[in-house]
């Protein structure tokens, strides 16, 4: 395949690596704002604000701004709840060119006033959308009296599009979890106590990692913000221990959360056996008094392996050998795909994130294979060129890149916030190696002009 | 708000939007345009959003480039990343044209488009070097995705059309339609031996083959040679009952180069499929098509079919204003009565157009409200306790909370597989939704049967 004349853009050479013996050291320029007019598979700081706080299920979530902010995040992804559902309804002031000129201060209290009273959540987030950021609104005004007419926190989030990137959106929306924690009383809270931080309940996957923990004996606090409730997050100060996944969005709050309340953090994955089991010792090993906490994560990892060991042979046997492509949102993510996928025969040809950072790339490179590239905020014309070269079999990415995958006859694994099948934990494992199965080894394959059929 | 029985109390903010922003449907008009690269001048948000809602339905690789607004370019002005963005999309892609469209960021600070696009065309040696470029206004603080549909469509013709000698050319602006919707007018005006210009034509790119190859951009789309050729036209047909002269390509072409404006609703129906099909007739000279006859014979043959199945079924129907305006009066052909017509829309004209298709539309109890979410539509669903849904599938939260069957027509379609080969216009697309709506009252009554028939 002739992807020679795909060239990288000017600007975005720095931004690529590939790993080859006695090559430079991993330099990626990352942590930057996209390149203008490179189709960025990014989004903006509102979208970073609304994937960490999006979960939190019992307040309402009001989009300050025109209407396609709310219209496009109404319940897109897979973050389920065991009890209210506010977190599936778009709201939105809906300005129009009128409110932009003359401020839309009013019909956003108006609009908070009604909207409390026709839901009765139990907080409300406020997101001002880029326009807010132009005509001066004064949000946090709006918000303190509504919060003091209603007895409701209601916070603003400061998540203008274009006052950064994803990653300064997901620091506003911590900011905004940070106000409320430390409201609620930690009476009764055990010694033995987690908060989990950075995991969206997507699928139900708190559900199963929260399970683990409780078996083990520790009290788990608040999942933040997966399966989210007010209450919880208020008194998460009580915890331990903060247990931190996703570490690109859920960083900022570990460390002010140490900061403020001396609590320590440590950083996992729940993806893949490895990372998984790993995940549930370091915890263990945070409470060297109880013995018996370690015997029971052994027990637990033990037992789960040994229910999906005989399934995993199958996959391996039939995708050992296969290539795989990952662009997820973090880097994090990435380490546990490249494990996951080896414990299933399959190397990694392609790895790269939205909003890795230095660090991140550089433990990425110790990790992968020669011949692997490394991408930061990469595009479909790079991607592609990538996956060609590299003949991958698979693609690991969200809904944006699944049509890259899907055009050039490559299987995919939805891997981003809109799956609908768990992919965490030890089951999780085994529904990510089947998913990969099914779609690398479909039959329908044999009539992709790129693997022999018809042109 | 309607003064009628409703339940609803006045509220401000929007919940559930029945509607979207208007630079997506430019994004998707510039879709439709061969060898262009929609191009969005505002925060970089917007652009994955917005591809993120188009792939979900069609299911195809679609890019859009931003210009991808940081602080200062908001306090300075966009005309940097702009000139930049368009330099960058140029060389990645290599773009026959670029269209460009504004968000509420820049619109709101002010930038003047295309005086910039003027200074990088001076700035790059002229614009003989350089891709066309397609600029169209599409504030999202106004109207919606609807108005930057065709802010972009009315925008490639100004751009690109030229004046001349007339041609045996009829230009067709079928309006947001369905790729297999596109096909098919396709082949209806090639089975009349009528040479056409159709815009925007995405029924290829937004729903094409696989690729053997790498495209940048995928292939297919109106040429800009035949957007230029639309200025010669003998006639321009028009879809889209509210969509006015002053804001229409047809309605440019009228006035700047005398091509006459047939403005038509979208073809739904027996009727608006008659007259659309009549109108070939008077264009071309020509008779319409035996197979068409015979689509039309097969139309009226399944309608006394099925006709039982649906009369006096009530339905709700919503989604762009256009689109409810045409399947409402189909609806009236067949005996259902749209008790609801529910537009996020606010052309102002809607109820004025329904009232001109059904005139008895008062007597039969129909309703009428535009400006509307979804939250207002399942109050107003609540007292009129319908049949049926019928509508994009963000309805679904609202049928599956009350119930109801939900047909799924229109854009988007997140939750079912083949939105984008669901055919809507001309007798064969009236036969598909004829019978679906059967099919879903049959399936409802025989769900609801506790004797279980095998037989309808």
């Amino acid at each position: 395949m002739d992807t020679q004349n795909i060239s990288l853009l000017e600007g975005r050479e720095k931004q690529v690596y590939e790993k080859r013996a006695g090559g430079a050291e991993v330099d990626i320029a990352c942590d930057k704002t996209s390149l203008s007019g490179s189709v960025s598979q990014r989004a903006c700081v509102f979208c970073g604000s609304r994937v960490v706080l999006y979960p939190v299920a019992d307040a309402i979530h009001i989009v300050h701004g025109p209407i396609g902010c709310a219209a496009y995040t109404w319940d897109i992804r897979g973050a389920v709840s065991s009890g209210p559902e506010l977190h599936r309804l778009s709201f939105s002031t809906d300005l129009q060119e009128m409110d932009v000129i003359y401020g839309g201060e009013k019909k956003l209290y108006k609009s908070l006033i009604e909207l409390i009273d026709q839901y009765q959540p139990n907080a409300a987030f406020i997101y001002s959308t880029c326009i807010i950021g132009l005509i001066g609104d004064d949000i946090e005004a709006v918000c303190k009296k509504v919060a003091k007419e209603k007895g409701i926190p209601v916070l603003p989030v400061h998540s203008e599009g274009f006052k950064g990137t994803k990653k300064d959106g997901y620091k506003a929306a911590c900011h905004a979890l940070m106000t409320l924690i430390g409201q609620g009383s930690t009476e009764g809270i055990s010694k033995y106590s987690i908060n989990i931080l950075g995991e969206f309940n997507l699928a139900g996957e708190a559900w199963i990692i929260r399970e683990y923990y409780e078996k083990m004996g520790i009290e788990v606090v608040a999942t933040m913000t997966g399966d989210g409730r007010i209450d919880a997050i208020r008194r998460s100060h009580g915890a331990t221990l903060n247990v931190v996944q996703c570490s690109g969005s859920m960083t900022t709050l570990a460390k002010d959360m140490e900061e403020k309340y001396g609590i320590p953090f440590i950083r996992v994955s729940y993806f893949g056996f490895e990372d998984m089991s790993k995940s549930l010792y370091d915890v263990a090993q945070h409470f060297p008094d109880r013995p018996d906490i370690m015997e029971k994560a052994k027990e637990i990892v033990r037992d789960e392996i040994r229910k999906y060991y005989p399934e995993m042979q199958k996959f391996k046997a039939a995708l050992a050998g296969k290539k795989a492509a990952i662009y997820v949102g973090g880097a994090f993510k990435t380490f546990s795909l490249i494990k996951a996928l080896r414990t299933i025969g399959m190397s990694v040809v392609l790895a790269g994130s939205q909003t890795g950072n230095k660090d991140d790339y550089r433990a990425l490179k110790e990790m992968c294979d020669e011949g692997t590239v490394i991408v930061d905020d990469s595009n479909p014309v790079e991607l592609s060129k990538f996956i060609l070269e590299k003949e991958a079999d698979l693609l690991i990415g969200g809904v944006k890149e699944r049509p890259i995958a899907f055009k050039l006859g490559v299987g995919f694994c939805d891997h981003n916030h809109e799956r609908k099948i768990p992919l965490a934990g030890f089951i999780g494992m085994y529904y990510f190696a089947k998913e990969v199965y099914e779609s690398v080894m479909s039959p329908v394959w044999q009539f992709a002009p790129r693997k022999g059929g018809k042109r | 708000m309607t003064t009628n029985a409703s339940t609803m109390t006045a509220k401000t903010a929007t919940q559930n939007a029945c509607k979207l922003c208007n630079p997506l449907g430019a994004c998707l008009a510039f879709r439709g345009i061969e060898q262009c690269v929609p191009f969005l001048h505002g925060s970089q948000g917007c652009a994955t959003y917005i591809r993120r809602y188009l792939i979900s339905h069609y299911k195809e690789p679609i890019d859009i480039a931003s210009s991808n607004f940081n602080e200062e370019t908001a306090v300075f002005g966009g005309s940097h990343n702009l000139k930049l963005g368009l330099k960058n999309v140029s060389q990645q892609y290599n773009p026959r044209v670029i269209g460009i469209a504004t968000t509420c960021l820049s619109e709101t600070i002010g930038d003047d488009v295309p005086m910039i696009l003027r200074e990088y065309e001076a700035l790059m040696g002229g614009a003989a070097n350089l891709p066309v470029m397609i600029f169209a206004s599409t504030p999202s603080y106004s109207g919606t995705h609807i108005d930057g549909f065709h802010a972009a469509v009315r925008s490639a013709v100004k751009t690109l059309a030229v004046g001349g000698a007339k041609k045996n050319l009829v230009n067709l602006f079928s309006g947001m339609i369905s790729p297999a919707d596109i096909r098919y007018l396709k082949e209806i005006l090639t089975d009349f031996g009528m040479p056409f210009m159709l815009l925007p034509d995405y029924s290829q790119t937004l729903d094409g083959g696989p690729w053997g190859e790498y495209h940048r951009i995928p292939p297919g789309g109106t040429s800009t040679s035949a957007i230029a050729d639309s200025g010669c036209a003998s006639a321009s047909i028009e879809f889209g009952s509210t969509l006015e002269a002053a804001k229409s390509a047809a309605g440019y072409l009228e006035a700047q180069f005398g091509v006459p404006r047939h403005h038509l609703p979208l073809p739904i129906g027996i009727k608006a499929s008659d007259r659309f099909l009549a109108l070939l007739e008077e264009l071309t000279e020509m008779q319409m098509p035996e197979k068409y006859e015979d689509e039309r014979r097969r139309l009226v043959d399944a309608y006394s079919d099925g006709h039982k199945y649906v009369f006096g079924q009530k339905a709700i129907l919503y989604g762009e204003e256009d689109l409810v305006i045409s399947v409402a009066a189909f609806l009236r052909e067949i005996g259902v009565v749209p008790v609801l017509c529910a537009s996020g829309g606010k052309s102002g004209l809607m109820k004025q157009r329904l009232q001109e298709l059904i005139p008895d539309m008062e007597e039969q109890g129909i309703e009428v409200r535009h400006g509307v979410d979804f939250v207002d539509i399942e109050h107003e669903a609540e007292r009129l306790k319908p049949d049926f849904l019928l509508g994009n599938s963000k309805g679904f939260t609202m049928s599956k909370k009350h119930d109801l069957p939900l047909i799924r027509i229109g854009f988007p379609i997140h939750d079912r597989f083949g939105g984008q080969r669901l055919h809507h216009l001309g007798y064969r697309g009236t036969q598909e939704l004829f019978d679906r709506i059967v099919n879903t009252v049959i399936e409802e009554r025989q769900k609801s049967s506790p004797i279980g028939y095998t037989y309808m």
